[in-house]
């Protein structure tokens, strides 16, 4: 018998989701409708923002509780609210930069701001699954809506085949996702989160050979999903396929997502037997880090270029998991959202640069730069800096945690390696800046028009990669107040 | 592991039964064709022309816009049996539902989802 008021209660939990749903619907019956008069298309951007705006409201509200809802398989803790509010930053920031965009390629369907949102739905319920089968779930939502928007642009060839192959490949890993799954429950007769854990705690460790490849499994699909080696190939085909405001949402949205479910299975169900995976996840990160930084020397596409440099951060990230321990965890948190404003930012100056059928993505486009327009270069460098993790940038600092925290675990060896790579990868941050200021413009730039969303998303950007690099005590407080809950 | 040994023999039962029959019919069965026999068979009707020919995107929306709103009518069947023990929440529960679904409902319709031309 199923009692109401708990139910009632329950749903309070998940207030964000649903208004994040009810504005995706809103969205989209507002679209349909905007053949009519009084209806204009150019606010659907804004209602998404009113809509992401009141979930965030609505997530600060609930922050300081451990509450378990529909039979202990959602969770809100601060660890889900912190990742919930980097998915609404990331949605947001997102909205701002495509507004004039999809208008110029003529895509603005309100299907664009709806999937968004849903997609956004997804990553929150991964971030808030206590079991295996809410978070597939969830990645679920988030990955289809993102496999429609890399197709988005429907007249394009590249943009087509990009959707298709993140589509196949993206089917694929979530069956071995799955297969993750259904093994671990096989062997633990669990897909909740703390009774894998207790079982293992009870049997001492894993001692089904089973479990361990149902372990492994997992580690392929969402190794996928945050775009490790050796699970990176679709990587620079679809982020170059894909539209750019879209490639921007999905170098960072995903991969928080991916990182917040990783963290949350592998450091509590399978937290008890870490040895086990810290081996396969130390190759991981050593594979990612490097393969990412050096293919991201030799390219020429700047898409195809933050690709790999996304690669190369999502082997940061996974230093971060190897540590495994509370200081790893706080790390990755600040270091997505640091992550948010230096990516969206800099895909947002290349989407400015942009024109109509000329994307203007060749790293030799943005050859004298500097002299036309400064301000544009300027926050260019800020967020080529941060990324190549310069101080005071927020890059620098969150490198800095996720180092600590591997040190702090004993993985010294890996923390070098890593030190080694971020210094590789000054090299082709750093050649944007240099082609920037210090060469002769190859073409004219146009009299750029920039709107005022995308005005403010830059400004965002900016201010928030700098302030988490210069006063980075305060969100790291509320990154470290974000663990303690976990376990 | 020794658990699952049952499923494995039942594999290998199943494999092999397939395969025998399948091997025996095509070793003793006796083979006459004729025309008729080869054709395609299309529920009686004569066959018109070749099956491997470009159909219309378009059977493929309505297909799947018919599995969708059929997948909602089954939904409705549970909780049509146990309605009374739900009492007032699971009927709050399932207009909501319906709810989201005229509203899907709503946004294909105007999209022109459910026209042909």
């Amino acid at each position: 018998m199923i009692n109401a008021s708990i139910m009632t209660f329950n749903i309070l939990n998940i207030l964000p989701i649903l208004v994040l749903a009810g504005f995706g619907m809103i969205v989209l019956v507002t679209d349909v409708l905007s053949s009519r008069k009084w209806v204009n298309r150019n606010i659907l951007a804004y209602i998404s923002l009113i809509g992401i705006i009141i979930a965030a409201v609505l997530t600060r509200s609930s922050t300081g509780t451990t509450l378990f809802s529909f039979n202990e398989s959602f969770v809100t803790d601060n660890y889900s609210l912190f990742f919930n509010f980097i998915f609404l930053l990331c949605a947001g920031l997102t909205i701002l930069i495509s507004h004039n965009y999809i208008k110029r390629e003529d895509i603005n369907y309100g299907e664009y701001y709806a999937l968004i949102l849903f997609s956004t739905i997804g990553m929150m319920l991964m971030a808030s699954g206590a079991d295996l089968l809410n978070i597939y779930i969830g990645l679920e939502v988030m990955s289809i809506s993102i496999y429609i928007l890399t197709g988005f642009k429907r007249s394009k060839l590249i943009s087509n085949e990009a959707s298709l192959k993140y589509f196949l490949l993206g089917a694929f890993a979530t069956g071995f996702l799955l297969y993750g799954i259904s093994l671990t429950y096989g062997t633990t007769g669990a897909i909740n989160l703390k009774q894998i854990a207790s079982f293992i705690a009870e049997k001492g460790g894993m001692s089904d050979p089973l479990m361990v490849i149902g372990m492994g499994l997992l580690i392929v699909g969402l190794g996928f999903k945050v775009a490790s080696v050796p699970f990176h190939a679709w990587v620079p085909d679809v982020y170059e396929g894909a539209p750019t405001p879209v490639t921007a949402f999905m170098s960072v949205g995903p991969k928080a997502a991916g990182f917040a479910a990783f963290l949350r299975i592998f450091l509590t169900a399978f937290g008890s037997s870490h040895l086990e995976w810290q081996k396969i996840i130390y190759i991981l990160a050593i594979l990612t880090m490097t393969l990412g930084n050096v293919s991201a020397l030799s390219q020429t596409n700047i898409k195809r270029m933050l690709a790999y440099s996304s690669i190369a951060h999502a082997g940061y990230l996974l230093i971060a998991l190897v540590s495994a321990n509370d200081m790893g965890v706080s790390a990755t948190l600040f270091y997505v959202l640091a992550y948010i404003f230096m990516n969206i930012g800099a895909f947002a100056i290349i989407i400015v640069l942009s024109r109509k059928g000329d994307e203007c993505i060749q790293i030799n486009d943005y050859a004298g730069l500097g002299f036309k327009h400064p301000l544009l270069a300027i926050a260019m460098t800020l967020f080529m800096l941060s990324m190549a993790g310069v101080p005071p940038m927020a890059g620098f600092v969150g490198k800095f945690y996720i180092f600590s925290a591997a040190i702090k675990s004993g993985y010294i060896g890996l923390a070098i390696i890593a030190v080694i790579n971020s210094v590789i990868s000054v090299y082709y941050y750093l050649r944007i800046t240099v082609i920037m200021y210090m060469k002769e413009p190859a073409r004219e730039f146009v009299p750029l028009t920039i709107s005022p969303l995308m005005v403010a998303a830059i400004v965002i950007s900016v201010v928030g990669t700098l302030q988490l690099g210069i006063f980075p005590s305060k969100v790291m407080e509320i990154a470290q107040r974000s663990i303690l809950m976990m376990r | 592991m020794i658990n699952y040994l049952p499923i494995l023999i039942l594999f290998i039962i199943a494999v092999g039964f397939a395969v025998t029959n399948i091997g025996l019919s095509a070793i003793l069965g006796p083979r006459r064709p004729t025309r008729e026999k080869l054709t395609p068979y299309e529920c009686g009707i004569e066959p018109v022309g070749t099956a491997r020919e470009r159909f219309s995107v378009k059977f493929y929306l309505i297909a799947m816009l018919f599995v969708v709103f059929d997948i909602e009518v089954i939904f409705l069947y549970p909780w049509a049996v146990v309605f009374k023990s739900l009492k007032l929440f699971g009927f709050i529960e399932m207009l909501t539902f319906i709810g989201i679904m005229l509203v899907c409902y709503f946004y294909i319709w105007k999209r022109g989802g459910l026209e042909w031309d």
